[in-house]
């Protein structure tokens, strides 16, 4: 009697959790496609007005970065249909074979991105991918902390701003930066230049340059005037300025990296079909003019890219800075100096890891 | 009656068995195989790099249960000293905080000690800083207090402190007043009935203060991150890092956190050996 019970039990549980689970399950008539994105990073009303159009169900999901976005691919927690990884790691799903091959046939807003953003490392024959947003990574400063124009990653190892300097808490950037300062290239996977760059961290570290290593809590303290220097992206950078005016933003002179994040399609996919109906209606010139208003990046779709400032004149009644739709949309010189970001080997990716490891011990 | 007992633990069971024992088992797996999947060991030879910060984890987290013990116990005894009402109400303003999420709490904390934050600008305003330079000849601005070890002690004592008050608490409020009673009977001053009847009596309450307090701070990660800024490492950081750092190595994760859970069992059988020799030793 005891076991038949505890076995009931257990057929209970288990049927609540599959039946929990199965709600995005391909179990029912409706149609749902699982996006998985970063946090603040779609106008929400176009989840609303994709489902309305076409009746498909959209189960949106955040990750919090692209590597907890792979931890969470690799243990099979996530269960989605559509990604939007940066452009490094989708290099490394596809070299996994963890994504599959888009049919374009289903996606023509496709032709209405730009060629500048087609046939880039990550995806050479443009078979898996279509870009969502792209950016640069540059410094962030105070002008009223900051004397100078700040023009070189120099900035970010400088012993005269100590405790006024926030690192970025994610060792490809930081080590980029490093690289970048000392003029090697961001995807070297020679160690002796890496370690290099790690030693330039390291004692600025030791002498006390960095406040802190920070990702998302920049915006409070650069808002609040709690540091000078900062590095992050033009997007964000955007965003701060909202609410702290004090705020400038530079692509250092040695370059930098810049950044296409993409919209792809999971191997494993339950509905491939519904994933491109989704991707299609976001690569649309209306979705991209409404993306970039709201999450202040940079559209690769070449008609929202050109038509942005007058559609930034017609909602808001006055006229878009240049200056800024520049740091949003880096111009064509600025982006000769930046870099992409290449899926390095396993042995670098474990280097960085340990090299990140040692400087926080 | 008797048997229906066993019976209604089984959802319990089946929960401990799927939630709690299975992940350890893969825990224990995952420590010791390589990333082909093979059985290995060299997970843990590289446990001797991270010995700073084991000990810095240690450390912090000791120092702020030591910090919990101290304010908690006295509060927990005052708490239990008074009239029901006044318990109710200091009941309720302790679990208060609890109500709001835990990392909101923790984002608040950024704002008051930042070198621009509220603190700060009320130093400020009443001349705290100016009389320091004055003193002491420094060019300050403003007092250095987010981004230190003290503000992630700070942290996890605000984080944790309801975990000591309230074991300390329930077991001091039920005490049997008669024990007190014959103690001043038998001549015992306040401190003596205190040290020789209170204390040990209410020391189960305090091993599992401890033990609430200690084993979440030594693991914490977010409080490191937020009010630590970052720069010295926790094991909870240090674990983080090798699920969601660049270079995904889940093998390593494992095998720190078994030596982390270890180490922690081991401390607190330790300390509940010597809980239990206390109290025999009362006893008698």
């Amino acid at each position: 009697m005891k076991k038949t019970l505890a076995l009931a039990m257990m057929m209970v549980t288990i049927l609540t959790l599959t039946a929990c689970g199965g709600s995005s399950g391909s179990e029912s008539k409706d149609r749902v496609v699982n996006v998985c994105s970063w946090g603040e990073y779609i106008d929400e009303d176009l989840i609303y007005q994709f489902e309305d159009e076409t009746g498909i169900k959209v189960n949106y999901q955040t990750a919090e970065s692209n590597e907890a976005l792979y931890s969470l691919l690799k243990t099979g927690a996530g269960d989605y249909d559509v990604i939007v990884p940066s452009d490094y790691m989708i290099g490394r799903l596809i070299a996994e074979d963890m994504l599959a091959e888009l049919n374009y046939d289903n996606i023509p807003n496709y032709a209405k991105i730009d060629d500048r953003y087609k046939g880039l490392s990550y995806d050479p024959d443009n078979k898996y991918t279509v870009p969502y947003t792209w950016g640069t990574l540059g410094i962030i400063y105070n002008t009223t902390m900051v004397d100078e124009e700040i023009t070189s990653w120099d900035a970010m190892f400088d012993e005269k701003y100590a405790g006024q300097v926030l690192m970025i808490r994610n060792s490809r950037d930081a080590l980029a930066a490093g690289l970048l300062d000392l003029g090697y290239d961001i995807n070297t996977t020679d160690e002796a230049q890496i370690r290099e760059a790690y030693e330039l961290l390291a004692e600025a570290k030791s002498k006390g340059v960095y406040q802190s290593f920070v990702m998302d809590e920049i915006f409070g303290k650069m808002e609040g005037g709690n540091a000078a220097i900062a590095m992050y992206y033009a997007g964000d950078y955007l965003t701060m300025l909202e609410n702290n005016e004090d705020l400038a933003y530079v692509v250092p002179e040695e370059g930098s990296n810049w950044f296409v994040d993409a919209m792809c399609v999971l191997k494993n996919a339950q509905h491939k079909d519904e994933a491109e109906a989704w991707i299609n209606f976001i690569a649309g010139t209306d979705a991209n003019l409404a993306n970039m208003d709201y999450i202040w990046y940079a559209s690769p779709n070449t008609e929202a890219l050109e038509q942005y400032p007058a559609y930034y004149e017609e909602t808001y009644g006055e006229e878009l800075d240049p200056e800024l739709y520049e740091i949003m949309a880096a111009p064509g010189d600025v982006l000769d100096r930046c870099t992409l970001y290449e899926n390095l080997p396993a042995e670098t990716l474990t280097l960085y890891n340990d090299l990140w490891t040692e400087l926080g011990i | 009656m008797r048997n229906k007992l066993p019976l209604l633990s089984i959802p319990y069971v089946v929960w401990m068995a799927l939630f709690v024992v299975a992940p350890i088992i893969m825990v224990v797996i995952y420590a010791f195989s390589s990333a082909a999947g093979g059985f290995t060991l060299a997970n843990f030879a590289r446990m001797g790099t991270y010995t700073v910060v084991f000990t810095r984890s240690f450390k912090l987290a000791l120092i702020a249960t030591a910090i919990c013990l101290l304010v908690g116990y006295p509060v927990s005894y005052m708490m239990s000293k008074e009239g029901p009402r006044f318990q109710r109400i200091a009941m309720v303003l302790i679990m208060l905080p609890m109500w709001m999420n835990f990392l909101l709490r923790t984002y608040s904390w950024m704002a008051i000690l930042e070198n621009n934050g509220l603190l700060n600008q009320l130093f400020q305003k009443i001349g705290l800083i100016s009389l320091y330079n004055n003193i002491f000849g420094t060019d300050l601005t403003f007092f250095r207090m987010i981004n230190t070890q003290g503000a992630v002690v700070l942290g996890m004592v605000y984080n944790y402190l309801p975990f000591m008050i309230l074991p300390i608490y329930s077991v001091i409020v039920k005490l049997d007043h008669s024990l007190i009673e014959a103690a001043r009977d038998l001549g015992a001053n306040s401190f003596n009935v205190f040290r020789r009847v209170i204390l040990p009596l209410s020391l189960p309450g305090v091993l599992s203060g401890i033990t609430m307090v200690f084993v979440p701070s030594v693991s914490t990660f977010a409080i490191s991150k937020m009010l630590g800024g970052g720069t010295e490492m926790l094991l909870g950081d240090l674990i983080e890092q090798q699920y969601m750092g660049g270079a995904y190595n889940p093998q390593l994760g494992a095998a720190i956190s078994l030596v982390m859970m270890v180490i922690v069992v081991v401390c607190m059988w330790v300390m509940n050996r010597f809980g239990e020799g206390e109290e025999q030793a009362v006893m008698m």
